[in-house]
């Protein structure tokens, strides 16, 4: 089987496009530095917990007294503290790791279903593909965050199903991209030789068409990812995410909100942390897409 | 299907698609509030409630019927425009957000206004200056901005004008209800601003894209060898072709803005639906999040139809090929 499937035009370059994708993302400026603000930031998600002076529920406490909420940076609270006298920057230092986990599983969880649905309306085509489609696109009519809002109002403010929302909401759009690139791909020769080989369907599926669509697939994926975050974030702000006492970059900005005019710090740091993230993975994105445009045109593949 | 034919036809399967993406909509929302494990009696009134007040709820939800029924009751009553009757306030749904149905419209027209024209000036001026420093500086500063979260762009409006830094604006809007949200200027720049940093990057890209192909087309390159001053040729002859391929986006990025408002309403504290709508999530008010829901899908399709008509309109080769 395997000897046959090599002469088959269209694997000799299976593994190429991912290698040329990657280098020619590489070599954009805006890349670089997108994935240093994205890497500074999971780092400090990831690592941050270390190195936290306090608990992320801890109160600070001076001389035996507990602090003062929206006590201005000190020394025993180097960023101030917050709306209830806790460790600004612990609590800073603790809070990224729920917005990057949890928008990671929604991105993965969209790409779980858009991928398999996009990939089989393009090579069923027909009433099929029709139906999968435009089913996608009443999903397509809420705003992402509209239709998470309408789910939060059922059930509840429950982790699992903010990850639930937002991913079902992603699948449509990821759908979208991956039936676009596999149209094209579905009329080529190889695949039609896989077919008269007798291939099931769902190894050309997934051993024909998607080695072939990679480069979309993973710019997509990307722009998900930013959009993820932004919709995650968003969530956690207006209260429906993680509920207190948790730590999370989302919530701390509106705890915080009211002692702006006195202690900035806890909405400053993680606005500041949230807006750089999405710019960073939006950045390595638009590198992505760039590079695959270029591999497109140089194979001319169009 | 003979009658169907040409620009009336066109709009006429356009209004159909239309009306059936609502329906299908509708069913998405009725299964969202209702299909969802839990009961929505007991999620209301939280674990303490009593089996009394959760069968009085139940009874008062008609959560005790059938599903179908419960759904052709809703539908029923929308298109007759009773949307039930809000838990929270207890009063019509229609009642509790009408004004603030005027007061959304409102903030959106105004970051439309100021927006499409915004986003049409960049994105000619970048595509005509390509690879320029004007059109790399545009092109980052787009690209940044599309990634905010609009939740982010308004509270750093709010750091930067309304209180940590400089006092310029109200940080939230204090609006007496039953006057119009024109008398409030002041209280209407960070919202508008933040909705047109939200909106504005995505149609200025998409402007530049189209741009840049009709620039290089044959009728340009005509006008230009007719000896027409450069400024002529952008303003009149390549920027209304240019703007056809991007109402599809403007559409898009108009019906964005009405879920865009949610975040940013409740960050200013602007008594539109956006702001309705979380307090109605929060208070578990099914009837206004029901309506709401649809009212901002129903906002998106007809924006998408009008696009859609629009550029049939205004593109001669899509309008001869229709007949």
């Amino acid at each position: 089987m395997s000897d046959l499937a090599v002469a088959v035009p269209g694997h000799a370059g299976r593994h190429r496009p991912w290698l040329l994708l990657l280098a020619g993302t590489w070599r954009q400026g805006r890349t670089k530095i997108g994935l240093a603000i994205v890497l500074v930031l999971v780092g400090t998600a990831l690592v941050g917990p270390f190195f936290a002076p306090y608990a992320p529920d801890e109160p600070v406490v001076v001389d035996e007294v507990f602090a003062f909420p929206f006590d201005p940076p000190s020394d025993a609270a180097k960023l101030g503290t917050d709306d209830i006298g806790r460790d600004v920057l612990s609590r800073f230092l603790w809070g990224g790791r729920s917005v990057l986990a949890l928008s990671a599983l929604a991105t993965l969880l969209g790409v779980a279903i858009g991928l398999p649905v996009g990939l089989f309306a393009a090579y069923s085509r027909g009433l099929l593909d029709d139906v999968l489609m435009r089913g996608m696109d009443v999903i397509l009519a809420f705003p992402q965050l509209v239709l998470a809002l309408v789910a939060v109002a059922t059930v509840g403010p429950q982790i699992w199903l903010l990850v639930l929302a937002v991913g079902i909401t992603t699948a449509p759009r990821v759908a979208r991209v991956v039936r676009g690139a596999a149209v094209e791909v579905v009329e080529r020769d190889f695949v039609r030789a896989a077919e008269s080989l007798g291939e099931p369907r769902r190894r050309i599926l997934a051993g024909e068409i998607l080695p072939n669509i990679t480069s979309p697939l993973v710019v997509e994926a990307t722009l998900r990812f930013t959009f993820s975050i932004a919709v995650i974030a968003a969530l956690s702000f207006l209260g429906f995410g993680l509920q207190p006492p948790a730590a999370d970059w989302g919530l701390m900005i509106n705890e915080n909100r009211q002692g702006l005019e006195v202690q900035p710090w806890g909405v400053v740091l993680p606005i500041a942390a949230i807006g750089l993230l999405t710019i960073g993975t939006s950045l390595v994105g638009d590198g992505l897409s760039r590079a695959s445009i270029g591999i497109e045109r140089g194979s001319g593949e169009r | 299907m003979r009658i169907l034919r040409g620009i009336p036809g066109f709009v006429v399967r356009r209004l159909l698609l239309g009306v059936l993406t609502l329906w299908v909509a509708s069913l998405v929302i009725f299964a969202a509030t209702q299909a969802l494990p839990g009961d929505a009696a007991r999620s209301i009134l939280g674990r303490n409630a009593t089996p009394e007040s959760l069968a009085d709820l139940r009874q008062q939800l008609g959560l005790n019927r059938p599903v179908v029924e419960q759904y052709t009751d809703w539908i029923g009553g929308v298109l007759t425009g009773d949307f039930g009757t809000s838990l929270a306030a207890a009063l019509p749904v229609t009642e509790v957000i009408g004004e603030r149905i005027e007061y959304s419209a409102f903030l959106m027209l105004i970051a439309a206004i100021v927006s499409i024209p915004l986003a049409v000036l960049i994105g000619a001026v970048s595509a005509r200056r390509r690879d320029g420093p004007f059109d790399h500086t545009m092109s980052i500063i787009t690209l940044a901005l599309a990634a905010l979260p609009e939740f982010v762009v308004g509270i750093a409006f709010v750091v930067v004008l309304a209180t940590t830094v400089f006092h310029v604006f109200p940080a939230v809007t204090l609006i007496d209800p039953g006057v119009g949200p024109w008398h409030y200027p002041k209280e209407l720049v960070l919202p508008t601003l933040t909705l047109v940093i939200a909106v504005t990057p995505y149609i200025a890209r998409i402007m530049r894209a189209s741009m840049v192909e009709i620039l290089e087309s044959d009728y340009v390159e005509m006008a230009r060898l007719k000896g027409l001053s450069e400024r002529l040729v952008l303003w009149r002859h390549a920027v209304p072709n240019g703007i056809a391929p991007t109402f599809q986006v403007i559409a898009i990025n108009l019906a964005f803005l009405a879920g865009g408002i949610v975040v940013v309403e409740y960050v200013f504290n602007y008594p539109g639906i956006g702001a309705g709508f979380v307090d109605a999530v929060r208070s578990r008010d099914m009837p206004v999040v029901q309506a709401l829901s649809l009212l901002i899908a129903a906002i998106y399709v007809v924006l998408n139809l009008l696009a859609d008509v629009a550029t049939i309109l205004v593109s001669p080769r899509l309008r001869t090929s229709l007949k």
